[in-house]
């Protein structure tokens, strides 16, 4: 099977700010594979390097030693003029909806600028807002109108379409929902959901929230400290994992119901008792 | 710490060199025509030629320069070309006065603008204007225009201070005050005017932010608050503006010496470079760059301090 | 899938990054001020441009008839210098002097300063690091002083010093414009758009110039008055050649006379200050243009923040009750830009017993976080608070004096933030701040004792090192215990958590919550926990309280909020909770199987 985007032994650090030591690695050695029309959700917590893993896939970040092949191609150190075409492959959803448009563009001009970027016509471009506003739910009038006017949830939905734009293949999900209520999460979750299977689009999920991973993933890698430590699909992860990192996270979360929250938290205090520390000591 | 002390001294000795060569050499190209200011209109090619002689300037530029350079090391700076005083004993004599109106300046400065910055960033409303008129009355009349308007009332008319000259402070400390508050006082107006401004707006950001309102709400007291905390966050900045504010009056005392009639450096620097008296010329370049590096290290040093990331590490 | 209900805009604050362009000129147009700058401004330079055809003397033709000629003397309308020149011919020369100045030294700056600040903002690391030191050590230098001795090399030209001056501004619009390169480079669209495929220059153009054009046509009027002034003042001193009039030169000259003629100080004063101070407010003028409308200065409350309503009963407020916190009718508002007032709080009752934990729920814009602000007497000062009953452990805060209100702060009611780094002082350390809040009840050595135990109590292994390190040296979850610590230090009868959890790790958060249980049995304190998380609400809270649009919706015992919630938007928030059963069953799209994409080529 050829994997859309195969990740090998990845390895990257943060650049030398002038004669100071090099930094210490980010990622150490990652490697995982998404096939098209898969979710691929990366679970960590802060400083687990999942943001930067998908930057380094977005080529936003230089990695420092291993391969990404995308449809077999190797893309791991692109100049930014080979990089250009790449943009009609893949794309991103950012998770702050406040900072990942520009407000000072209006929302048509916000969608079109991926397509104008690719030589597209002005005219041409604006045609297409229309249809990409269509996709995500939002009223054609909200072309004219400016970020500032719209919720958390439509900003995202505007995000959303702006990905869409260049009917890319693999699209990076870096926390789309985490800055999002709850009502309004799982309608854009839905909506992540629908745009897949109607396209074909693989997404690489990145998130720190088991609850939504376990929705929209097909299957599951956790990353812990640059690593990652467990692969699988999203049943396996979520109900037996096999790695005790897994395990902690998944007691950790707490459930909506308490009297399984009050089972879970016994559970996880058991097996803090018995369990070697993973966790750093100094918290 | 020593060693960055030394190595920012090396920095700005290094510095020494580079502006007073540009200077030295910029200076040269223009080619003012020092001999015959020296011996007048009637000078004949000879007299010329002597003085040119006497002075060195008939060398190549840069055996001049070096001689310069030397001299430095020596604490030797020449002597001036059109009053043959030791540049080193003009400079001395001349800087006190500056020196004096400058200090008073900034103490003056120093003192309203803390105590009008955190007072309107406390009280919002009636300061906030108080602080504005003064911004918009110090930017839209320059220096010298309140300079006069002020010697005009208090000097002339109402006669309550001398409107020229300086005492120093060795003869009478009133009548030294009584010469200088008023050069002080227009020094300080602009300063006071950015200063103020820049203390009220660092105290309004530090004050909204999240750690005061957490110590409010575990009962502190809004002096400490005020004065502990938020003024003790928000003066970095103010600090690095009050160090930028003192190197340029420098700059402004220029302007007040003259209207003033004080034997400060000023009048003496723009004798000195209409005529191409090159070695005070070259000595008030010198103090400049003394000034910016000295200054420049003491601002660094006291940010680290105030910093505690950068104090510990 | 989704719904188009999202058709109510939802207008939020002012978004002071984005500038409406027209709107700007609009609003400048209305401001007073900002005509009557750009009238005078106007007048100004036409009167420059007419002096012909005013048909006066050349300006550096001196006769002796008109020394010190007074005002209306036939040809001489303004009267004449003590050189015998016509001071209205020299008046209106001089108005082309000052505007090049101007000019030369704000154009010189703009240049430099842009194109560097460009440059180094966006390419950053060294060419950023070299540059900023360079700019940093030319704006120390004492730019007059430079000025005044490079004079020869000027020839006497005031272009050319004002040239030399405009580098010496430079760093200013060079800091201005790297700083927001900077500020804007980071941001979130501009890494969208390099996913897009935009290239450099179309990012440059298209988002950061957007940005920091503002700035800089502020800045400009700033420097183009700072260079007026200081030709002005160079002039004064007598530096430049003398056939070249200016304002700086007039009143230099009439300065001499002052004894005699002060009078002639008076028309170069006003003019270059009718100048400059056009320049300048037209640049405030501007600038406030841009900032767009504003809400009304924050002025305090006349009256006590917190009011009692009118018309209630004082019979109400005064029955005492069991509860630890009895909350009836609370209402926050807030004036408006319009000059109309918001209630983000509208009529909030609730309860908390002692030692009961209560979970107060709701979405963004709910108003939770004002609800449990208000209680703790925490809101700012524009904020006008009323309720018929805010009691706490049996005494009512309405009317409460602020010194009285900050005694039960920290004493009977405490508060643990929700960002743990932001709400600690980085100038010092851990222990220091802790300290200082309980040393109006303790002396400072049992002070300092007791925070020591406390931070071993929540948690931390070393306490001593924590106690005397800053801020920035402990991490995220251990500041949040310190800061837990902080609050129960002094035993308050309730604590109220503004989403205590919500900035950290999952693990983390499990661990806080642990301690927040144990802390909580051990002291008995009443707790009201604002949090959207329900997992925090199912694992703590024994009540809730679910808020929405400033309105408590509904409250119940937090299995049958759970279980059986009876109002229709608890029921839609519960259904929202992601189930944990559910996982992804439909496969993939089958590798080889052409996608939806593929198909429509």
């Amino acid at each position: 099977m050829n994997a859309l985007l195969e990740i090998s032994d990845l390895r990257l650090h943060y650049p030398r700010v002038g004669l100071r030591a090099t930094p210490p690695d980010v990622l150490r050695g990652v490697s995982l594979q998404i096939a098209a029309g898969e979710t691929l959700g990366l679970v960590g917590e802060s400083g687990s390097g999942k943001t930067t893993l998908g930057r380094a896939v977005l080529g936003l970040a230089e990695p420092s030693a291993g391969t990404i092949l995308f449809d077999g191609a190797d893309i791991t150190h692109l100049s930014a003029k080979r990089r250009r075409p790449l943009a009609k492959d893949i794309q991103v959803i950012f998770q702050d909806p406040y900072s990942s448009l520009n407000p000072a563009m209006q929302i048509a001009d916000i969608l079109a600028e991926p397509l104008v970027a690719q030589g597209a016509t002005a005219a041409d471009a604006r045609g297409s807002v229309r249809s990409l506003l269509d996709k995500v739910g939002l009223p054609a009038d909200a072309a004219r109108r400016y970020p500032r006017e719209f919720s958390g949830g439509q900003r995202q939905r505007v995000a959303i379409a702006r990905s869409l734009a260049l009917q890319p293949r693999l699209i990076v999900c870096d926390e789309p929902v985490s800055a999002l209520d709850l009502t309004t999460q799982a309608r854009v979750l839905d909506l992540l959901v629908d745009i897949q299977r109607e396209t074909g689009v693989a997404y690489l999920f990145i998130t720190h929230d088991l609850q939504v991973v376990r929705h929209v993933s097909h299957r599951i890698a956790v990353m812990y400290q640059g690593e990652l430590v467990e692969t699988g699909s999203a049943a396996e992860v979520t109900s037996s994992p096999q790695n005790e990192y897994t395990r902690s996270l998944l007691l950790a979360s707490p459930t909506a119901d308490p009297d399984r929250q009050r089972e879970r938290r016994e559970l996880r205090n058991a097996l803090r008792a018995n369990a070697t520390d993973l966790v750093a000591q100094s918290r | 710490m020593i060693t960055y002390i030394l190595r920012r001294l090396g920095a700005g000795l290094v510095l020494v060199f580079i502006v007073t060569a540009i200077t030295f050499f910029l200076v040269h190209a223009a080619g003012v025509p020092v001999a015959n200011n020296l011996a007048g209109p009637q000078a004949t090619a000879e007299q010329i030629a002597a003085i040119n002689a006497k002075l060195g300037l008939d060398r190549p530029v840069l055996e001049q320069y070096v001689t310069w350079i030397s001299g430095f090391f020596t604490g030797d700076l020449g002597r001036s070309y059109f009053s043959s005083e030791p540049v080193v004993d003009a400079m001395a004599s001349r800087l006190p006065v500056t020196l004096s109106v400058v200090v008073f300046a900034m103490i003056i400065t120093l003192v309203i603008s803390v105590v009008l910055g955190v007072a309107a960033a406390a009280r919002r409303g009636p300061l906030d204007v108080v602080i504005q008129t003064i911004a918009t009355i110090s930017n839209v009349f320059p220096g010298i225009i309140l300079g006069i308007v002020l010697v005009f009332i208090f000097a002339i008319t109402l006669r309550l201070v001398p409107a020229v000259g300086y005492t120093p402070p060795t003869e009478s400390v009133p009548k030294w005050l009584a010469s200088i508050v008023l050069p002080a006082v227009v020094l300080s107006i602009g300063g006071i005017a950015s200063l103020s401004a820049q203390i009220r707006g660092s105290m309004i950001d530090e004050l909204g932010k999240d750690y005061i309102r957490t110590l409010r709400s575990r009962g502190v007291s809004e002096r400490s608050i005020l004065l502990r905390h938020a003024l003790r966050n928000a003066s970095g900045p103010a600090f690095t503006t009050f160090s930028l504010l003192f190197i340029s009056l420098f700059g402004a005392a220029l302007f007040v010496e003259k209207i003033f009639a004080l034997p400060g450096y000023g009048t003496f620097g723009f004798t000195a470079t209409v005529q191409g008296d090159l070695p005070i010329m070259l000595g008030l370049t010198l103090f400049a760059v003394c000034l910016v590096v000295v200054v420049n290290l003491l601002v660094d040093l006291v940010s680290g301090w105030l910093n505690p990331k950068a104090r510990v590490s | 899938m989704s719904t188009t209900n999202e058709l109510d805009t939802v207008v939020l604050a002012e978004d002071l990054d984005s500038p409406k362009r027209a709107g700007a000129f609009r609003r400048l147009l209305r401001n007073p001020l900002g005509i009557g700058a750009l009238i005078t401004l106007t007048a100004i330079i036409v009167l420059g441009q007419s002096a012909p055809l005013f048909g006066v003397h050349e300006p550096a033709f001196s006769s002796l008839d008109a020394v010190n000629a007074p005002i209306g003397t036939p040809e001489y309308l303004l009267g004449g210098d003590q050189y015998g020149r016509d001071i209205l011919a020299r008046l209106l020369f001089s108005i082309n002097v000052s505007l090049i100045s101007g000019a030369i030294g704000a154009g010189v700056s703009i240049v430099i300063g842009t194109v560097f600040g460009l440059i180094a903002g966006y390419i950053g690391r060294t060419t950023d690091a070299v540059t900023s030191w360079v700019f940093n050590l030319l704006m120390t230098f004492p730019a007059l002083v430079l000025v005044l001795v490079l004079y020869p090399v000027t020839g006497g030209s005031y272009q050319i010093m004002m040239v030399i001056f405009g580098i010496f501004l430079a760093p200013g619009t060079y800091r201005l414009v790297r700083n927001m390169v900077v500020g804007v480079r980071s941001e979130l669209y501009v890494d969208a758009a390099r996913v897009a495929g935009l290239s450099n220059r179309r990012i440059l153009s298209r988002h950061i110039l957007f940005v920091v054009r503002g700035p800089i046509i502020i800045s400009v009027a700033f420097l183009a008055s700072s260079a007026i002034g200081i030709q002005a003042g160079l002039a004064f001193l007598g530096l430049g050649s003398t056939l070249v009039p200016s304002f700086g030169s007039m009143t230099g000259d009439a300065f001499a006379n002052i004894y005699l003629h002060p009078e002639q100080l008076v028309w170069p004063s006003l003019l270059l200050a009718l100048l400059t101070g056009s320049v300048i407010l037209l640049g405030n003028a501007y600038r406030d243009a841009l900032a767009g409308p504003q809400t009304p200065v924050r002025r305090k409350r006349t009256a006590p923040p917190l009011a009692r309503r009118e018309g209630a009963s004082s019979a109400e407020a005064t029955t005492p009750t069991a509860a630890l916190l009895s909350v009836r009718n609370l209402r926050v508002r807030y004036p408006q830009a319009d000059g109309g007032e918001k209630y983000v709080v509208d009529g909030v009752s609730l309860d908390v017993a002692p030692g009961e934990v209560v979970g107060l729920v709701g979405e963004s814009g709910s108003g939770k976080t004002q609800t449990a602000f208000s209680i703790l007497g925490l809101l700012p000062p524009e904020a006008g608070v009323e309720a018929d009953v805010l009691s706490l452990a049996g005494e009512s805060l309405l009317g409460v004096s602020p010194k009285e209100m900050r005694r039960l702060r920290g004493g009977v009611v405490a508060y643990i933030p929700q960002e743990p780094m932001s709400n600690l002082d980085p100038s010092y350390t851990v222990g220091n701040q802790l300290v200082e809040g309980l040393l109006s009840s303790m002396s400072r050595r049992e002070a300092k004792r007791t925070v020591l135990e406390l931070l071993e109590r929540v948690g931390i292994r070393d306490p001593d090192r924590v106690f005397a390190s800053y801020p920035h040296q402990i991490s995220g979850g251990m500041a949040q215990r310190v800061l837990i610590a902080g609050a129960v230090a002094s035993r308050p009868k309730l604590l109220i958590a503004d989403e205590p959890t919500t900035a950290l790790d999952v693990t983390v958060q499990a661990e806080i919550l642990d301690l927040l249980r144990s802390l909580q049995n051990e002291f008995g304190m009443g707790v009201l926990m604002v949090t959207h998380n329900f997992g925090v609400v199912a694992d703590l809270c024994d009540r809730v309280v679910v808020m929405r649009d400033g309105r408590a919706v509904e409250t119940g015992a937090v299995r049958d909020i759970f279980h059986h919630p009876s109002e229709e938007y608890t029921r839609e928030l519960v259904g929202a909770i992601l189930d944990e059963e559910t996982v992804r069953t439909d496969p993939a799209p089958a590798p080889g199987a052409p996608s939806a994409k593929e198909a429509t080529r």
